[in-house]
């Protein structure tokens, strides 16, 4: 059906529209942040929420998700914030410099790392840090409304700038939510490592179960030449939490770029990747274990713009369902004209463990230089019998078996985490969520 | 890597400039006056002599149509179209209901000539054994002749053209009409409905397996017309028929609009084949002119274990709007659809096919390459869905492009939807993973991979195009070997 249809702000549309006129005049920055705000709003007040028929959001009906908006969060202070931080668990033993914030705000943050400077974001706005300028540059990632909706609001995070002399840096971002009261928060950190500099990063995102909570965040990274950059993200909010999540990449000439995302919280999740080439010869891996259950909804959406030759990018995400759960994966490489000898693989691949859920797979491809390869694939189905039986057969109870299925499942795409602890954490995570499956 | 010189020599060969249906046949004509209305689509209804019910249908569509607006999702980019800028219905002057070839104008006769069509039947010579195809053959708004019909009867097959069947046949006509793509399940078919003219309608009964092949051929000849036909196939329970379609157009500055809705249904354990050959007139190098072809093409596998299959070959029309699907209804109902779409000059190509299943056990097949050359687009837009009853659904989805030349663009848009836990889909974008067991078996009698993937890929595609009627059957044979050496995904 193509019937005209007359849009109506929704609740939430309305809110955030007010909302924006009270905040603007008390959000850091000056002139150049401001335009940049307005810029962005002014994208979200032309289009509304993203909804189903727009064709980035087909899957994910966030007009329809996002029924309210509710307040903004305070910074918490002191005492609050250690507790909040307090009822988190770790991730494991990383031994990893950690920035913290609570409810989105930074409240802790290491001063002392060679080679490394971080600024909270409100303080870099405010005094027109020179790297702030570099915001929100990635051309692909422009039109779309999370992101500038983040832009729009963003109050707190950090500026991080890794230089070459800082070695084999090592960073943790850690973000915990919690409150009383339903409440929004939208991080933002702009990370730039210099060329020939190294970052290890991960970032964790925890959250308590039975709060409808909203967090619209955003890590930008800006790599220079031959900068090797890994990166990992893990979603653990709580259940009733709206999540939606930005990574925008900037390559430089051989850069090595890897990054993994493991999907396992939140009610309604939306992760969205925009990477861009802009040198020659990057190496490009890009991971997703997401394990969902009862009426989880998560996407991941990615797009790949190879816009100069010889780059090489391999893409592995796998989706696991139970329940009444919805998983959804939208993948796009472009190659652009001239971007000849660009090497894309995209492989998406989910199991549906139960009778009710759904997958939803759009792996897209748009080419236009002939001398490329470019592939992808989709798979979708269900535990494979006469493995179970084979399993079964030597002994292993059924739960047991599919839990080891499950497991292998998810293996594959772990092995894009490049240090062993952190894979071993979340190997760890993985096989929680399965120990839980009744 | 880059296409082989073969691949490129072949392509060359089928450029833009290549077309060789680019001739008008000068003939009087009766035209509606210009423009889209109320009074066009009685005029339309009155010229066919439609009953009442049939005139009610159509005005229906068009008040709908009113409220729906273009879409505008598919990577297609074409000027506005004006809908009133258009004639929507001509039909050649001298042909008052003829009744015998005879009566049919001459300059007519010789285009078909022209285009390699036969109309006249061929008689058995004793001792001959001719393949022998049943010919509708649709000249801008009209049927001209349809052949063969009185041997069909005999086997009880309805081949007529749908104007005729709507007066002769109502009861079938109105049963079916619509009854797969509904009159507001699209833009392009809400227009069509309200202002078609002219298609063909199959009516297989059941047991009958339907002596011959069925064809038409559509050819639009006036300046300034829009051809919009209908086509309508029902398979009865058990019943077997194999369909080909043929479509051309002269060479014209001007864009003309084709705007088709065909629909199948088959019942119990029937099979319908689909076949295509789409060379409507695509327009110069530049981009000046050629067919906007916008077509809704779809199969309902109503009955159990029942079989519909779609082949296209797709060369020509400025602009390709289609996507042939298959609605897996029935319990072990299965689909298949086959496509090889070319692309020269500033064509844009945005088809594909959608897979719906929604019985138990069904299955479907999806082989699709796309060949982009010259400055033109040439996208795949496929949907597979199993719902929550489709238990042991099965997909399987072969998609490869090509590119010749750094000015085009091959774009891949797979829609994979599974709500149902048993339900297999397999979308593939390389060549080594078709059936290792067929590959294995191809190989080890010393064809080389590439040998063996056109084999295996190719080969139920060659056995439909053998039985094409017109001249180029010879180049679609040609377009079906081209190698997709070098092919991304």
């Amino acid at each position: 059906m193509t019937a005209e249809l007359s849009i109506i702000r929704t609740a939430a549309e309305t809110e955030l529209i007010e909302r924006f006129s009270h905040v603007r005049p008390v959000l850091p920055g000056d002139g150049v942040v401001k335009r940049l705000r307005d810029e962005a709003f002014a994208l979200f007040t032309a289009s509304g929420l993203p909804h189903r028929r727009i064709e980035e959001w087909k899957y994910t009906d966030l007009r329809a998700f996002m029924r309210d908006a509710p307040p903004l969060a305070l910074k918490p202070e002191g005492e609050a914030a250690a507790r909040l931080l307090g009822q988190a668990p770790p991730l494991g033993d990383l031994a990893t410099p950690q920035l913290t914030f609570a409810n989105g705000h930074l409240v802790a943050a290491p001063s002392d790392l060679a080679g490394i400077e971080i600024v909270p974001l409100a303080d870099a706005l405010a005094s027109g840090h020179p790297l702030t300028a570099r915001m929100a540059g990635l051309e692909i990632a422009r039109g779309n409304t999370a992101l500038a909706l983040n832009t729009a609001f963003m109050a707190d995070g950090a500026i991080v700038h890794v230089r070459r002399e800082a070695g084999a840096a090592r960073l943790e971002l850690r973000f915990v939510n919690g409150a009383a009261q339903s409440f929004a928060t939208s991080p933002r950190l702009f990370i730039v490592v210099d060329d020939g500099a190294e970052l290890d990063l991960v970032e964790t995102h925890q959250g308590p179960d039975g709060l409808a909570y909203q967090v619209n965040s955003a890590v930008e990274i800006v790599a220079g030449a031959a900068a090797r950059v890994s990166h990992v993200r893990v979603n653990d909010e709580g259940l009733g939490a709206l999540a939606v999540s930005t990574l925008t990449v900037a390559l430089g000439a051989g850069t090595d770029f890897k990054s993994f995302a493991l999907t396992k919280g939140a009610s309604v999740a939306r992760h969205q990747i925009f990477l861009g080439c802009a040198g020659e010869n990057a190496t490009i891996a890009l991971g997703g274990a997401t394990m969902l259950r009862g009426r989880q909804h998560a996407d991941t959406t990615l797009l790949l713009d190879h816009a100069v030759p010889h780059c090489t990018s391999r893409e592995l995400f796998k989706t696991v369902v139970d329940d009444e759960a919805v998983g959804v994966f939208q993948g796009k490489i472009i190659v652009r004209p001239h971007a000849q000898k660009s090497d894309g693989r995209m492989m998406s691949a989910a199991l549906l463990l139960s009778e009710g859920g759904t997958m939803n797979n759009k792996p897209e491809l748009e080419i236009f230089a002939d001398d490329v390869q470019c592939a992808h694939g989709a798979t979708c189905g269900a535990l494979d019998d006469d493995l179970l039986f084979y399993l079964m057969a030597r002994g292993l109870p059924r739960p047991e078996a599919e839990a080891l299925m499950v497991e292998a499942f998810l293996g594959e795409p772990l092995e894009f985490v490049v240090r062993d602890d952190v894979r071993d954490a979340l190997a760890g995570l993985a096989a929680t969520w399965l120990s839980e499956r009744r | 890597m880059p296409a082989v010189q073969e691949t490129v020599e072949r392509v060359k060969a089928i450029d833009v400039d290549q077309y060789k249906y680019g001739f008008e046949t000068i003939i009087e004509t009766d035209k509606a006056p210009k423009g889209l209305s109320e009074e066009i689509v009685r005029f339309i209804s009155a010229k066919k002599g439609e009953p009442a019910w049939m005139t009610e249908w159509r005005l229906d569509a068009y008040q709908r149509w009113l409220t729906m607006r273009e879409p505008k999702w598919a990577r297609v980019d074409y000027p506005p179209i004006d809908y009133q800028d258009a004639y929507y219905y001509a039909a050649p002057k001298r042909l008052a209901g003829p009744e015998t070839l005879d009566d049919v104008d001459p300059e007519i006769l010789k285009t078909y000539e022209k285009l390699g069509i036969p109309l006249r039947e061929q008689e058995i010579l004793a001792g001959v054994k001719t393949s022998r195809v049943a010919v509708d053959a649709v000249f801008d708004s009209v049927s001209v002749a349809t052949t063969f019909k009185a041997e069909l009867a005999k086997a009880g097959v309805i081949f007529c053209p749908i104007s005729e069947a709507i007066r002769e046949h109502p009861e079938l006509v109105k049963k079916y009409l619509g009854s797969v793509v509904p009159v507001t399940d699209n833009f392009f078919a809400t227009l069509n409905s309200a202002v078609f003219t002219d298609g063909s309608f199959v009516y297989v009964p059941p047991g009958v397996r339907c002596p011959m092949e069925l064809s038409t051929y559509f050819r639009i000849n006036e300046r300034n017309t829009g051809q919009f036909e209908r086509t309508l196939i029902i398979a009865d329970k058990g019943s077997y028929v194999s369909y080909l379609e043929g479509c051309t157009a002269p060479q014209r500055d001007e864009n003309q609009l084709h705007a088709a809705v065909v629909e199948l249904i088959a019942l119990d354990d029937a099979e319908i084949k689909y076949s295509t050959v789409q060379n409507w007139y695509p327009g110069d190098a530049q981009g000046r002119g050629g067919i906007f072809n916008f077509v809704t093409k779809r199969g309902d596998c109503r009955g159990a274990r029942s079989k519909i299959s779609w082949t296209q070959v797709e060369t020509g029309s400025a602009i390709t709007w289609k996507y042939p699907s298959c609605i897996l209804r029935g319990d072990g109902s299965s689909g298949e659809f086959y496509s090889i779409a070319i692309s020269n000059g500033r064509q844009q190509v945005d088809s594909g096919t959608k897979m719906i299943h929604l019985g138990k056990n069904t299955a479907s097949r999806i082989i699709s390459k796309g060949i982009a050359a010259g400055r033109s687009d040439n996208t795949y837009r496929g949907l597979v869905s199993a719902h929550r009853k489709a238990s042991g659904a099965r997909n399987f989805t072969n998609c490869d492009s090509l590119l010749i030349g750094d000015g085009c663009g091959a774009h891949t848009v797979p829609y994979i939807e599974s709500k149902n836990a048993s339900a297999v889909f397999e979308h593939e974008a390389t060549t080594s993973k078709i059936s290792d067991d067929q590959m294995f078996y191809c190989l080890q009698r010393g064809l080389s991979s590439e040998e063996a993937v056109a084999l295996i890929v190719n080969g139920f595609v060659k056995d439909v195009l053998q039985q094409l009627p017109m001249e180029f059957a010879v180049e679609a044979q040609k377009l079906i070997s081209i190698s997709l050496e070098g092919s991304v995904g």
